[in-house]
């Protein structure tokens, strides 16, 4: 049966000729087809002895298979190809920008602040707000530092016109008294009180402005009173936070006497780092102190069963340190060239 | 305070470099704020002396000097200073010298040889005088390095001291911390009485001996306050930042910073009677020696004789009673005034002065009688006279008392965190000049009279530390009780909101809260704003009511700078007039969120048709705040805002803030521009948040059918919306609109709102009869409440 052989092949090499579907379909009938060249030889069957149509027929209809083998493997290979056409003429650019809504951006104090309050939440601190018009009496007076105290010129206050007791905070100290003072009024009457920890993130004003003072900044006061709160702790938390928030341990932190009128001890805290820009120098980072005891009497809270320290720090600074910016004035001009770039 | 490091030496001389003694003193509070050479680098000049000075034969102003610079030969040098003579000591720059900026070699000067150079105090880096050669002193010793002469190897510090250590605000004080803190010896200058020649006293009265307890004078007759002020008292006064003035004022001001009495010297001739240390009469004035006329309040001390008031006590002397250069009698005041009596006076006069300085800070009170001593010792040999005896007027009581302060080192030891025994706690006070006992478990410690610093047991613990050394502190993981903070579900943070403003493609700035008066008036309609009393410029002496102007100007600025899309917002605090307001009574402070979105919709880019952005782009960012909460919106007249183009933004029925096109007028004024649209918002109320609460899902289809309304243009889509709902059968679960349509089909006046109706019910499929029912009964309610007309 050489001859079936013969047009097996004959059929599968037609096949691969064909160009598309049409074409395949067309040879098909040539072979498949009520005409086909099989078609006709199983029809031939009838003809031949019943022994002999059996062997025939198995022998044409092994043929037939591997004709439809072929077709359908030419078909399948079509048809790929005409998917690989259709995905190469839909490809895109994809190179081209994306299209819709961009991004804002945060101050990039804001991000500074953020984190600070992160850092201090994950050891318990809370947050706590107060008023940026505020009493002399909670400025000065409740954090030691009375009338005519020279500290007083320490800082440029901003004042009010017709208003004698009111002016901008110089400082956000005096929410150290509004949060004693409402923490003793919830839990003044417990055996024991628990622990005051709180950050105040603020605006604050003097009258002052160069490249290195702006009218209005920022700070960022923290508090901690509790039974048995020392000066060693208070070295503990800065220096833990500075090195937090610069993420380097190579870093420098020294606390150097001071003097507040709120605070006493009182030290600045003064960082080094030890390499970058900045190597070497000694960069003044924040001040604080173990609070007085007499802004704890103010506050209601008894000095000798409570201490407590508390540190004011300048985010604006802590910002430009950590991003390269030498000019405080660019946070506070609204410029988008400079603000986009803290996104 | 300034001062020669050379000088500080002279007292104490501890084995430091002057960086190290620049620590000691920043490291026990006493900082360093500059550490500056007293003259520039240089080397190789002498003290010389020009034996001849010849015109120079091919130059008119050049001069052949012969000058002896204590080598074998003189010296031949060109010179073309016009004071150059014969005799003359002189600064000499020898062939080989490094001056600052340039090296000197021989060289020959219009054709003959010169071997040096003679210097200017400029040409030394030593002032900016160049008018003639440094002129020295004629015991000046020939062929000295001039360096050694006029001791310019020495450093000026600038300390920045505390106001808790005006012990430190001389040279005596800061020594005694130098030799505390290294243990060093120190040798203050032997004061010796001086014995009186004369008799001559004028009486002192303390008029008021709280203010005053102390008041030592002393006669000096017959000075010549003409006389020079020698080099070396010269030399550190200018080294410590004070101008020579004359012989007499220079003393007083060198014992001032030598000891730290501020002294006062009167013309004895213009006095007439007793002095009196006093407060003001009614309608007294002061004319002072920096020019100023002050009426003295009641509570400023004044010296005065028996004709006038003379000076403010402890602040200032009188132009009419102080010396001159004819002055010949001399009344020395050295007395002590109490801080309290001083503290702030200056201030409210607008002035400081070193004396004020000191004495509100406090000033030893036992010191006065031998700064007048030194002071005395120094007019005699200076100008000259014969001094007669010191009278001390003094009312003991009224002194500052130094009551022993009470310190318990268990306590200093808690508050500090360090192991300190109480033996070593004793050796640190006393090094510093405090007396201590023991009283039990306790430290009975009393400060000298020169600390005005201790008076409670922080006090003594802060000393205590600082002596110690915060160094030597640990820095401890502090150990505190475990207790989660507060997160409530039903708030957020202002994190969220900076966040998702920021993801919606704002901004953030920070502006300041004092503005222009004008944006007040034209954005606020505020014409009584909260002023400031002490603006630092017109254009920030307003507290801001609004944030609105602020971003409204971040505009205008950003603009200028090309930037052409621009979307800002901040939260911030605005200011308002409010009698009960709280915290502080007669101040509304809310907190605010603003926003403000002018140029492009979206930024430029390619396949998307740019627009404008406009109100309902604003108001999307604005729900998107609040989502899932639903705001609604109601027609606004805002002095800010075009009054066709803004809303209020109601929360739950409250009025949480305004949302609109800047006004017109505004846009024009200010130059913004296209017009932004803007939003503020209370910030308390985009704090809210709701708890989700489940609700069950239906699992029946849902059925949706769309209606067309034509109705009057001016009819709000939120009106047709609450009128179709009160029509709306239990299955409407929704009704949304989709499509705002006036133009061609539709009448002038009206317009075409189509609405997407929802219907659902959780139990069963519905039926279409009920469905159609439902659609037509909101539509009958719409046409006959509104006059609504279903579009075909």
């Amino acid at each position: 049966m050489d001859k079936l052989d013969q047009l097996v092949q004959q059929a599968a090499t037609e096949f691969a000729a064909a160009a598309d579907g049409v074409q395949l379909e067309q040879v098909k009938a040539r072979y498949l087809g009520k005409t086909g060249a099989l078609t006709e030889r199983l029809k031939g069957l009838g003809k031949l002895a019943a022994e002999e149509r059996r062997v025939a027929g198995a022998e044409i209809n092994r043929a037939k298979d591997a004709i439809e083998a072929a077709l359908e493997a030419r078909r399948q290979a079509l048809r790929e190809a005409v998917l690989v056409a259709q995905l190469a003429a839909e490809a895109l650019d994809v190179t081209l920008p994306g299209r819709g809504v961009a991004q804002g951006g945060l101050h990039p104090v804001s991000r500074t602040l953020e984190r600070i309050e992160a850092l201090f939440r994950s050891i318990g601190f809370v947050v706590a707000d107060g008023p940026e018009i505020e009493t002399d009496w909670h400025n000065f007076t409740a954090l030691n530092t009375p009338e005519n105290h020279p500290a007083r010129s320490m800082h440029d206050t901003f004042y009010l016109e017709g208003h004698e007791d009111v002016l901008l905070r110089t400082h956000t100290s005096p929410v150290q008294i509004r949060t004693m003072l409402d923490h003793v009024a919830r839990y003044g009457d417990r055996e024991s009180m628990p622990e005051i920890r709180v950050i105040v993130p603020g605006r604050v004003y003097r009258v002052d402005s160069d490249a290195t003072h702006s009218p209005m900044f920022h700070q960022v006061e923290g508090l901690w009173v509790g039974e048995s709160v020392s000066f060693a702790d208070l070295k503990g938390v800065i220096a833990d936070f500075l090195r937090k928030f610069f993420e380097t341990e190579d870093l420098q932190v020294r606390f150097r006497p001071s003097f507040f009128p709120f605070t006493e001890p009182s030290a600045e805290i003064d960082v080094a780092f030890m390499s970058g820009a900045l190597k070497g120098r000694w960069l003044e980072i924040a001040g604080c102190g173990m609070v007085h005891p007499n802004v704890l009497r103010f506050g209601g809270i008894d000095p000798e069963r409570y201490t407590g320290f508390a540190f004011g720090m300048g985010p604006d600074r802590l910002t430009m340190l950590r991003y390269g910016v030498n000019d405080l004035r660019l946070f506070f001009e609204g410029d988008l060239r400079f603000l986009s770039q803290f996104r | 305070m300034q001062f020669s490091e050379h000088w500080l030496r002279s007292l104490v001389n501890p084995p430091l470099d002057s960086e190290s003694l620049g620590h000691l003193l920043t490291m026990a509070g006493l900082e360093v704020e500059e550490a500056v050479p007293a003259a520039a680098a240089f080397s190789g000049v002498v003290v010389g002396r020009i034996i001849a000075a010849e015109k120079h034969p091919n130059a008119d102003k050049l001069k052949l000097c012969k000058v002896d610079v204590g080598q074998d030969e003189l010296l031949q040098i060109v010179c073309g200073a016009p004071n150059a003579a014969a005799g003359l000591r002189v600064p000499c720059a020898m062939v080989g010298a490094k001056l600052p900026g340039f090296d000197i070699k021989a060289a020959k000067l219009r054709g003959v040889e010169s071997f040096g150079m003679l210097c200017s105090a400029r040409e030394l880096g030593l002032s900016d005088d160049h008018g003639g050669l440094l002129e020295l002193p004629g015991n000046a010793p020939i062929g000295q390095d001039i360096r050694n002469f006029l001791t310019l190897d020495d450093t000026l510090f600038t300390i920045k001291l505390t106001p808790n250590r005006s012990d430190c605000l001389s040279l005596a004080g800061v020594a005694r911390e130098v030799a505390a803190l290294t243990g060093q010896p120190l040798a203050l200058p032997q004061i010796e009485a001086v014995v009186p020649a004369v008799d001559d006293r004028r009486a002192v009265v303390l008029d008021a001996p709280d203010g005053c307890p102390r008041y030592c004078s002393r006669i000096v007759r017959g000075v010549d306050a003409k006389a020079p002020t020698p080099d070396w008292m010269k030399q550190r006064l200018q080294r410590s930042g004070v101008r020579s003035i004359s012989a007499l004022v220079d003393v007083t001001n060198y014992v001032m910073l030598e000891l730290g009495q501020p002294l006062h010297a009167f013309d004895n001739a213009k006095l007439v009677g007793a002095i009196h240390v006093r407060y003001p009469n009614t309608g007294e004035k002061v004319r002072l020696l920096n020019e100023q006329t002050v009426v003295p309040a009641a509570d400023t001390l004044l010296i005065a004789d028996e004709a006038r008031a003379l000076a403010l006590a402890g602040i200032m002397g009188g132009e009419d009673s102080g010396i001159t250069l004819d002055t010949v009698d001399v009344f020395l005041e050295s007395a002590f005034f109490a801080p309290a009596a001083i503290a702030g006076r200056a201030r409210s006069y607008g002035f400081v002065s070193d004396a004020s300085h000191r004495f509100e800070r406090g000033v030893d009170f036992e010191l006065a009688g031998r700064a007048i001593e030194r002071a005395t010792r120094l007019v005699l040999d200076i100008c000259g006279g014969a001094a007669g005896p010191v009278d001390e007027a003094v009312a003991k009581d009224h002194l500052p008392a130094r009551p022993a302060v009470r310190l318990r080192p268990a306590r200093a030891r808690r508050l500090l965190g360090i192991d300190l025994g109480d033996d070593a706690i004793v050796r640190l006070l006393e090094g510093v000049h405090l007396s201590v006992e023991r009283e039990g478990d306790a430290l009975l410690v009393t400060p000298p009279s020169f600390r005005f610093d201790i008076e409670i047991e922080e006090d003594l613990i802060e000393e205590m530390a600082r002596l110690h050394g915060y160094d030597a502190i640990p820095a401890c993981a502090p150990q505190g009780s475990l207790m989660m903070l507060d997160r409530s579900e039903s708030s957020r943070s202002v994190w969220d909101v900076r966040h998702l403003l920021a993801a919606r493609d704002f901004q953030e700035v920070v502006n300041y809260a004092f503005v222009e008066e004008a944006w007040e008036r034209d954005f606020c309609a505020n014409a009584e704003p909260i002023r400031l009393a002490n603006p630092i410029a017109s254009q920030m002496s307003v507290m801001r009511s609004r944030l609105i102007p602020g971003l409204a100007a971040n505009l205008v600025a950003n603009r200028k700078r090309q930037q052409a899309r621009v979307r800002v917002f901040e939260i911030g605090r605005c200011f308002e007039r409010k009698a009960d307001g709280e915290p502080v009574a007669g101040f509304h402070q809310p907190l605010r969120v603003a926003g403000l979105a002018a140029g492009l919709a979206l930024p430029e880019q390619w396949g998307a048709a740019s627009r404008q952005v406009d109100f309902y782009d604003v108001k999307s960012d604005v729900e998107a705040l609040f989502a899932p909460r639903a705001l609604e919106f109601e027609r606004l007249s805002d002095p800010a805002l075009h009054p066709g183009r803004a809303a209020s933004i109601l929360l739950d029925g409250r009025r949480i803030g305004l949302l609109g096109e800047i006004h017109p007028v505004w846009v024009q004024r200010y130059e913004m521009g296209t017009a932004p649209v803007v939003f503020e918002i209370e910030l308390d109320a985009a704090l809210l948040a709701d708890l989700p609460a489940y609700r069950e899902i239906s699992r029946q289809p849902a059925v949706t059918r769309d209606v067309a309304l034509v109705v009057e243009q001016a009819l709000t889509a939120a009106r047709v919306i609450e009128v179709m709902r009160e029509a709306a059968a239990e299955i409407v679960m929704g009704i949304e609109l989709f499509d705002v349509y006036h133009g061609k089909g539709i009448d002038a006046g009206k317009k075409s709102l189509a609405f997407r109706v929802l219907m659902q019910d959780t139990q069963r499929t519905l039926e279409d009869a009920e469905v159609d029912a439902a659609v037509d009964a909101i539509v009958r309610h719409a046409e006959t409440s509104l006059g609504a007309r279903l579009r075909g």
